[in-house]
């Protein structure tokens, strides 16, 4: 595993998430795990795999356009005591092999971990079939699923390493392309299951994951700006929930969840599950996608048009305290 | 076709009377499921199938479950508990006592199968169409690991109308899996009746043919057939066995009827059934 350097932290995020699993962790966890195997539907290049492809050949496996094979082969190669890294777009990974993904993974614990590209809508023009709204809320819903999203190139590349040392299924959704904002600049602890506090604040919390925790960066400047000083958490595990630090947030006044995904089934709905059996916690607010399929676009025009760019979940946050009950 | 081991008549007798064994304790398992019922037709057209896999040709040993030499078995029609619990009994893999506990509440022996590597269960299989790209997964980790374990698997002809079977039946060929075995129970029927009614499909070899590989047909009732297909030569692709069976085979009643698919039996129906299959 390579150190965090300033200059690997600025590379891989010029690469993106998708860039730096394929391009830099995978080819050195092939060389590290021996019993390593890499898996796609037809989107090995699309999804940063070249060098696998080109290098690591006895031990990539392209099944075609085929995603249900894509997960069945993956459980057979890591039920015969090896490790399954499978990927393709996130919205094709968790739907068109759902049952695939629940009987094999779920309920017989496949060592399998899920690469899912492009999740929320990093893929722009390609519009809403190739978007993915529901993928949290599909494999948070599976038993034994542990569900990831890193927040940048560098919590990516740390975050498959975390993954393959774990035995069982994972879901990695990845939501952005090349040149992702950088959240970490240098290196830090990462535990699966253990949310960060990245920022301190009394004014209330705002939790997110994935490429939307940038965008809350750059929401709280905006806030900073107008006097608001918010607790931003990186709730980089979805599954299984960090509870304890949720139990340390129950006396706040108000948590703000942000997602580049459905407010149905996504972090908004888990901690609000969650919150559901306590006498008291905070009010939650959830800024995501308002069940509805959207305008399709370039990933910052869909986030400016539904308010889930840094300037909508600033204003957000400001109307909701200010006005909010 | 090159024989590579035929059968003398003693070990031919003794796979008759295993699936004779397997049969009788097959109803009186379905029947003692009372009004849990069970997978009749499709458990008794595939007990021929299950006793030459188990009692001749399949690497197995209860006594090293975990073995790493083993060969998997993965039953894709994996309503086929009948003679599927029955063929591991028979091997020494499940007990009397587990036999007994079929269906009964509690029990890990229930209407699928559910994985259990010391009980020489690989597969959780229920869902159909699944089994068969796993089978590719173990197929392609052996190939890369250079061993000589085979992986068998046997569909249902009706599961064949799910397209994940095809995807696998892709890979397989492309991958050239010659260590892949695929066995069809043909029996022509399916839950609402005809597989060829239902589907539109009639030659199910045909298709598979058309990858390019071997698709032998054998009476799915002879073990000695069954045997000889299994046996015989391997070539670049996979081996895919149409054995052509009778839904219910072996209790009149049963034999070509489609409700037989998942039913309950009468004590009368049972008698009459023990009668047929003790002869």
């Amino acid at each position: 595993m390579q150190e965090i350097t300033k200059i690997n932290v600025r590379t891989w995020s010029m690469l993106g998430q998708k860039g730096t699993i394929g391009g830099i962790a995978l080819p050195e966890i092939m060389d590290s795990y021996p019993n390593c195997f890499v898996l796609t539907a037809d989107l090995g290049h699309t999804t940063g795999l070249d060098r696998i492809m080109s290098q690591y050949n006895e031990r990539f496996i392209n099944v075609g356009i085929a995603e249900q094979n894509l997960v069945g082969v993956a459980a057979g190669i890591a039920f015969d005591n090896n490790i399954s890294v499978a990927t393709t777009f996130a919205t094709f990974l968790t739907m068109r092999c759902y049952e695939q993904i629940r009987h094999n993974l779920g309920y017989q614990r496949a060592n399998v971990k899920l690469i899912g590209a492009m999740a929320g809508f990093s893929i722009g023009m390609f519009g809403n079939t190739h978007y993915s709204y529901e993928d949290i809320a599909l494999m948070r819903a599976i038993p034994n699923m542990c569900v990831v999203a890193p927040a940048d190139a560098t919590e990516a590349y740390k975050m498959i390493y975390e993954a393959v040392k774990i035995e069982g299924p994972v879901y990695i959704r990845l939501s952005d392309s090349t040149n992702c904002g950088i959240v970490y600049k240098e290196d830090y602890n990462l535990e699966i299951g253990k949310a960060i506090k990245i920022t301190d604040g009394s004014d209330g919390v705002i939790i997110s994951y994935g490429g939307m925790v940038y965008e809350c960066m750059k929401a709280m400047k905006i806030l900073e700006e107008h006097g608001i000083f918010m607790k931003l958490i990186n709730m980089h595990t979805i599954k299984p929930l960090d509870t304890k630090i949720l139990d340390e947030l129950s006396n706040e006044n108000i948590i703000f969840t942000v997602e580049e995904h459905s407010v149905i089934g996504g972090i908004g709905s888990a901690i609000s599950d969650y919150y559901s059996g306590f006498k008291k916690s905070p009010q939650i607010k959830r800024i995501g996608i308002n069940d509805k399929f959207i305008n399709p676009g370039e990933q910052q025009y869909v986030k400016k048009t539904n308010g889930i760019d840094n300037i909508g979940i600033a204003n957000t946050i400001i109307k909701e305290l200010a006005y909010g009950e | 076709m090159k024989e590579i081991d035929k059968m003398d008549i003693i070990r031919k007798n003794k796979l008759i009377d295993m699936a004779c064994r397997m049969r009788r304790l097959a109803i009186e398992m379905a029947y003692a499921a009372n009004k849990n019922g069970a997978h009749l037709g499709g458990g008794l057209s595939l007990i021929e199938i299950m006793a030459v896999l188990y009692g001749e040709v399949m690497n197995v040993d209860a006594s090293q479950p975990n073995s790493e030499n083993r060969d998997i078995f993965l039953l894709s029609k994996a309503h086929g508990v009948l003679a599927y619990y029955t063929a591991l009994y028979e091997k020494g893999f499940i007990s009397r006592e587990d036999i007994d506990s079929f269906e009964k509440e509690g029990s890990d022996f229930i209407g699928h199968p559910i994985r259990n590597i010391e009980k020489g269960i690989e597969y959780s299989g229920g869902s159909l169409g699944m089994a068969l790209s796993v089978a590719v997964g173990y197929a392609l980790s052996f190939k890369m690991k250079k061993n000589e374990r085979k992986v068998y698997v046997v569909l249902g002809d009706g599961e064949c109308q799910e397209g994940s079977n095809w995807e696998a039946f892709f890979a397989a060929y492309k991958y050239k899996l010659n260590n892949l075995i695929i066995i069809i129970d043909n029996n022509g029927l399916q839950s609402d009746g005809k597989v060829e009614e239902i589907s539109g499909i009639s030659d199910l070899g045909q298709m598979i043919a058309s990858f390019g590989g071997d698709v032998r047909v054998v009476d799915g009732h002879n073990v000695e057939e069954l045997y000889n297909e299994l046996m015989s030569e391997i070539g670049d692709s996979p081996k895919v066995i149409i054995a052509n069976t009778i839904k219910g085979k072996g209790v009149s009643f049963m034999e070509n009827n489609y409700v037989w698919h998942h039913g309950i039996l009468s004590e009368k129906q049972f008698r009459d059934a023990m009668d047929e299959v003790t002869k």
